[in-house]
């Protein structure tokens, strides 16, 4: 996750500086500590262990969207529709509700419903090689449409008492499920990604997918499972969610994709693919969790979050592509 | 004549007619000359906007700040209106389009200049116009009593029987049609879009290109964003939330290629005009409103099924579909090593 230490060669500060920037989660970690050092220090109920327990409530459901999105955008794909399709699983697990069906047979309507969805963009990317940020801006439109159309000006609530138990409980007492949930899934993407020959040829068709193809990977195959698998996560935040909050609204995860976007980029992926770690995404979940509850604590109004989230998003990449100007490029 | 029939923009300018048209069969009134007026006065606004956001898309870019822009600028004019009431529409209008100006030349040196993704620097531009609005109303709502009748008058007032969105809108569109076809500027863009490493070896200053799109872009934000707030008479934090996605959908739906380099005034103008079709038809049609949102989706992913299937010859799919990734691999190396 950080860089090697390694031994301290007498090269000269600019190389080594190169190194740490060159190295994007060891500038999140730096980032991420300095958010709770001044958070600790200016918020005498930051660091209480309660507290901090409780706020991972606020980015566990997006950063299990964001691991699949990381995924796509190291692809060269993108999924606009996550949130409606989180929109779409919470109604259809509404509506089974109504009809009587028990919370586990919800929460696996609600994964089911988001694996269709994810299906349904992944065989018009496939199928007629569409560009996928087109697709799924349509297919954004169509799920949550759909929803509005189920759901009408109503909202679906009284969701059965053990339906909650994975978005609301704890484990040990303080921690949330949904944290522990969130860092399995962390654990599991990173193990795929890092340490398989499925997450090698996701770069591989990340960095070329024609050169890809001739190597023998099946790129609309991994394509495809990888829209599903952003369904299936984007369901399944839909059942943590909605168990969570009890209740099913039209606006229910509204602008979460641009969330899940921005803290794939800030983790560090590349958005023109074939670049990027899960650990840094895990760090940019954690440091944009970290200031959101900051600022929560601070009494700082939500929107006001977002011109620190948009902030952050420019500065992290703008700052270094500007010390890459003027110097000429390596080869 | 059959060659006329091939030509996407047609087919989408009959599909239009055909669709006002089935429209008007099930309630006439769509069909009436206010009917028509209202439809052009409802999309001139939209029209404009993707016009902009098609000369974007033209370079391979995508702008998802407009929304934010229009709605950052119609917020400043508004309260520059309600608490100066005696500053004069001349300049409110200049105002908007300047500060809308400003605002997309952040994301053009962002993009030109520093050669940053697009999508990120928009998209991060977004949250933080979005925000900033909030900062600036302290999340009040300026409404209608708090602005001047002239104000609130002038998109609507009429000019040769038109109103002057629409005249507006028609200027855009003649002036992006001169753009595109007949000046250096515009055929520049497609040489971006089609082969952005072609186009730095014929020596077009690709920063200064991209910059003045973004610009340009921002600009005619700006200019909606006044409009908007003096059409619908309030402005809030929220207004026009989610519109970049409507004017991105038009383009699509107008034969815009989102790969870059093609497309046409007249495709992105109907693509446009369907949208206005379809959202000013559904109350017609007595559609709960509720449907507006899933058919529209439909209809987008209907559009792009089509306009892919319907490639100009299918023998040359497998060419097409090396040179859209070499293309956009070249386009990643060259990110990585041309330096001037």
């Amino acid at each position: 996750m950080s860089a090697p230490a390694g031994p301290a060669i007498a090269d000269g500060r600019a190389l080594r500086w190169g190194r740490v920037l060159g190295r994007w989660e060891t500038l999140l970690v730096v980032v991420l500590a300095a958010v709770v050092a001044a958070g600790g220090a200016a918020l005498p109920q930051f660091l209480d262990i309660n507290n901090l327990a409780d706020s991972t409530f606020n980015f566990s459901e997006k950063a299990l969207i964001a691991l699949a999105m990381a995924l796509l955008i190291i692809v060269r794909e993108i999924d606009i529709s996550v949130a409606a399709i989180l929109a779409l699983a919470s109604v259809a697990m509404g509506y089974a509700n109504t009809l009587g069906v028990p919370a586990a047979g919800l929460a696996c309507i609600g994964i089911g419903t988001g694996a269709c969805c994810g299906a349904l963009n992944g065989f018009l990317v496939t199928r007629f090689g569409i560009p996928s940020i087109v697709v799924t801006i349509g297919t954004m439109s169509l799920y949550r449409g759909i929803a509005l159309v189920v759901l009408g000006d109503q909202a679906y609530s009284h969701y059965p008492e053990s339906f909650g138990d994975w978005g609301q409980g704890y484990a040990f007492g303080f921690v949330p499920r949904e944290f522990l949930v969130m860092l399995a899934f962390v654990a599991l993407f990173a193990l795929v990604l890092h340490a398989t020959t499925i997450g090698r040829r996701v770069y591989a068709i990340g960095s070329n997918p024609l050169a890809a193809r001739f190597s023998g990977v099946d790129v609309d195959a991994y394509r495809l499972g990888l829209f599903i698998l952003a369904g299936t996560m984007a369901g399944l935040a839909g059942v943590l969610l909605t168990g969570r909050i009890g209740s099913t609204r039209p606006n229910i995860a509204l602008g979460w994709e641009l969330e899940a976007i921005t803290m794939v980029i800030l983790g560090g992926v590349s958005i023109a693919g074939g670049a990027g770690t899960i650990g840094g995404v895990f760090l940019a979940v954690l440091t944009l969790g970290m200031i959101t509850y900051a600022l929560g604590l601070a009494n700082v109004p939500g929107i006001l979050m977002t011109i620190v989230i948009g902030a952050l998003l420019l500065v992290t990449i703008a700052v270094p592509a500007s010390l890459r100007i003027g110097r000429p490029a390596r080869r | 004549m059959l060659s006329m029939l091939r030509r996407r923009e047609v087919q989408l300018g009959l599909i239009v007619v055909a669709l006002a048209c089935a429209v008007g069969f099930r309630a006439p009134v769509f069909l009436s000359a206010r009917g028509l007026d209202s439809l052009f006065t409802d999309t001139a606004i939209l029209v404009m906007m993707v016009l902009a956001q098609m000369l974007v898309i033209l370079t391979r870019g995508v702008d998802l700040s407009v929304a934010a822009n229009l709605a950052l600028c119609g917020m400043l004019v508004a309260r520059i209106g309600q608490f100066h009431p005696g500053v004069p529409l001349a300049l409110l209008v200049p105002c908007a389009m300047f500060f809308g100006l400003v605002l997309g030349s952040i994301n053009g040196l962002l993009i030109g200049f520093l050669r940053l993704p697009p999508i990120v620097v928009t998209l991060g531009a977004m949250s933080v116009f979005r925000g900033s609005i909030f900062v600036m109303s302290g999340g009040a709502w300026v409404s209608s009593h708090q602005m001047s009748p002239a104000f609130i008058d002038f998109p609507l007032q009429r000019l040769l029987g038109l109103p002057h969105l629409v005249w507006l809108a028609v200027g855009a569109t003649l002036l992006a049609a001169y753009l595109t076809v007949y000046t250096r500027f515009g055929r520049e863009l497609y040489a971006i879009g089609n082969h952005p490493v072609s186009a730095r070896y014929v020596g077009i200053p690709i920063a200064r290109r991209l910059f003045a799109v973004y610009a340009i872009s921002g600009l005619v934000a700006g200019l909606c964003g006044y409009l908007w707030v003096a059409r619908y008479a309030v402005a809030f934090t929220e207004i026009a939330n989610g519109f970049e996605l409507s004017v991105i959908a038009a383009c699509v739906i107008g034969g815009v290629s989102i790969a870059g380099g093609v497309g046409t005034v007249a495709g992105a103008v109907l693509g446009a005009l369907f949208l206005g079709v379809i959202n000013n038809a559904l109350p017609l049609l007595q559609i709960s409103p509720f449907w507006e949102s899933a058919i529209t989706g439909a209809i987008i992913l209907v559009a792009v099924v089509l306009n892919a299937r319907e490639g100009p010859q299918p023998g040359r799919r497998i060419l097409d579909a090396h040179a859209a990734s070499e293309s956009r691999a070249a386009a990643a190396g060259a990110e990585a090593t041309v330096e001037p």
